[in-house]
């Protein structure tokens, strides 16, 4: 536990900003938002990705994460939320490296397909703008959104995604402190 | 086997024996000297505060908030188990700049002493730190607690009834 880094400077109306920045990023697939006050989290969690775990996770969503035990230690104290080995398990997986296939994770039921896992991707940067075009609902004609450092063959994971629909992963993109995000009805074309 | 390779595990097995019960022992430890600091309040630690070094400076990793928890219950102790009811719990956890962590629960709205509690227990975990603060702090408090819980209970004593067909049906 040596080492533990405090969590929001004021937990109740960081969360709330974080989880509205989260909100209006689903609800605009594409539009990059900024996160007004997030947290210092351990390294190699940005403070936009440790804002959205802190915001969304607790004791009812088993987490995934490959960030290594300090970011694990520091979820857990913070959060509350349990820890799975397995991507499968979880209902929220943060990947800050190579994340699990998207085909691994949770995708839900037929019954209740809220219950899908959503996949928390740090990346190196995001752009609106340029970059992939956005369609699907949510999006009037068209969004661009360009992700520096998205994972190998990730268009292709996310087009099996789609074709799952009601079923499937929401992905939330961390960069820095921004976030966008990729709700699992969105269809994305390479720019 | 050979007698010198079970010689071996055996010394082994005491090794870890010895140092299960030394963990043991510092986890009673530790565990004891939070209960007394939860039961203390603000006022009562800062008042013993004044014998001993400043407490060293601390970071809080969460809180001091205020919350509620279930308390839950067994009808005679070892019937289903039932929510009694809801108590008013306030925690925090602070970190020393030597990354100690130390956390404090204790009933009721006392934030102030949800804080210097868990800034003590921090500063307890220090071994240079632990004889001064026990014996000034934790000591005193332990001994005031024990006190008025026997005020308590001879209070209660003095109003038992006795039902002797009860207990002889029992």
């Amino acid at each position: 536990m040596n080492g533990l880094l405090p969590g929001f400077v004021d937990p109740v109306a960081d969360a709330q900003s974080a989880f509205r920045a989260v909100l209006e990023a689903m609800a605009r697939p594409g539009r990059v938002q900024h996160l007004p006050h997030p947290p210092a989290p351990p390294s190699p969690l940005s403070p936009a990705a440790g804002a959205v775990l802190l915001a969304l996770a607790d004791a009812g969503t088993p987490l995934w994460l490959d960030a290594g035990a300090e970011a694990a230690g520091w979820a857990v104290f913070h959060a509350g939320c349990p820890l799975v080995e397995n991507p499968g398990a979880a209902a929220f997986a943060l990947a800050t490296g190579a994340p699990p296939a998207l085909a691994s994770l949770d995708p839900g039921t037929d019954e209740e397909p809220q219950r899908a896992a959503t996949l928390i991707l740090q990346v190196a940067s995001l752009a609106e703008g340029r970059g992939w075009h956005l369609s699907g609902p949510g999006i009037e004609h068209e969004h661009r959104l360009e992700v520096q450092g998205a994972p190998d063959g990730f268009l292709e994971a996310w087009a099996a995604n789609r074709a799952r629909f009601p079923l499937g992963v929401d992905v939330i993109l961390c960069a820095g402190e921004c976030v966008a995000a990729l709700p699992r009805g969105v269809a994305i074309r390479e720019g | 086997m050979s007698a010198e390779a079970s010689n071996e595990r055996r010394r082994a097995d005491d090794e870890r024996r010895r140092a299960d019960d030394e963990r043991r022992r510092a986890d009673d430890e530790r565990r004891r000297w939070i209960g007394i600091l939860a039961r203390a309040g603000a006022a009562g630690i800062e008042a013993r505060m004044a014998d001993v070094p400043p407490l060293p400076p601390h970071v809080r990793l969460r809180g001091p908030e205020t919350g509620l928890v279930m308390v839950r219950g067994r009808a005679g102790g070892d019937g289903a188990p039932f929510n009694l009811g809801e108590m008013t719990v306030t925690r925090c956890a602070v970190r020393l700049e030597n990354g100690t962590v130390g956390h404090a629960y204790l009933a009721g709205r006392d934030r102030r002493g949800a804080e210097l509690a868990a800034a003590m227990d921090a500063a307890l975990q220090d071994p240079a730190r632990r004889p001064a603060l026990l014996a000034a702090v934790v000591e005193p408090l332990a001994a005031e607690q024990a006190k008025a819980r026997a005020v308590t209970a001879r209070k209660a004593a003095a109003t038992r009834v006795r039902f002797l067909a009860m207990e002889t049906t029992r």
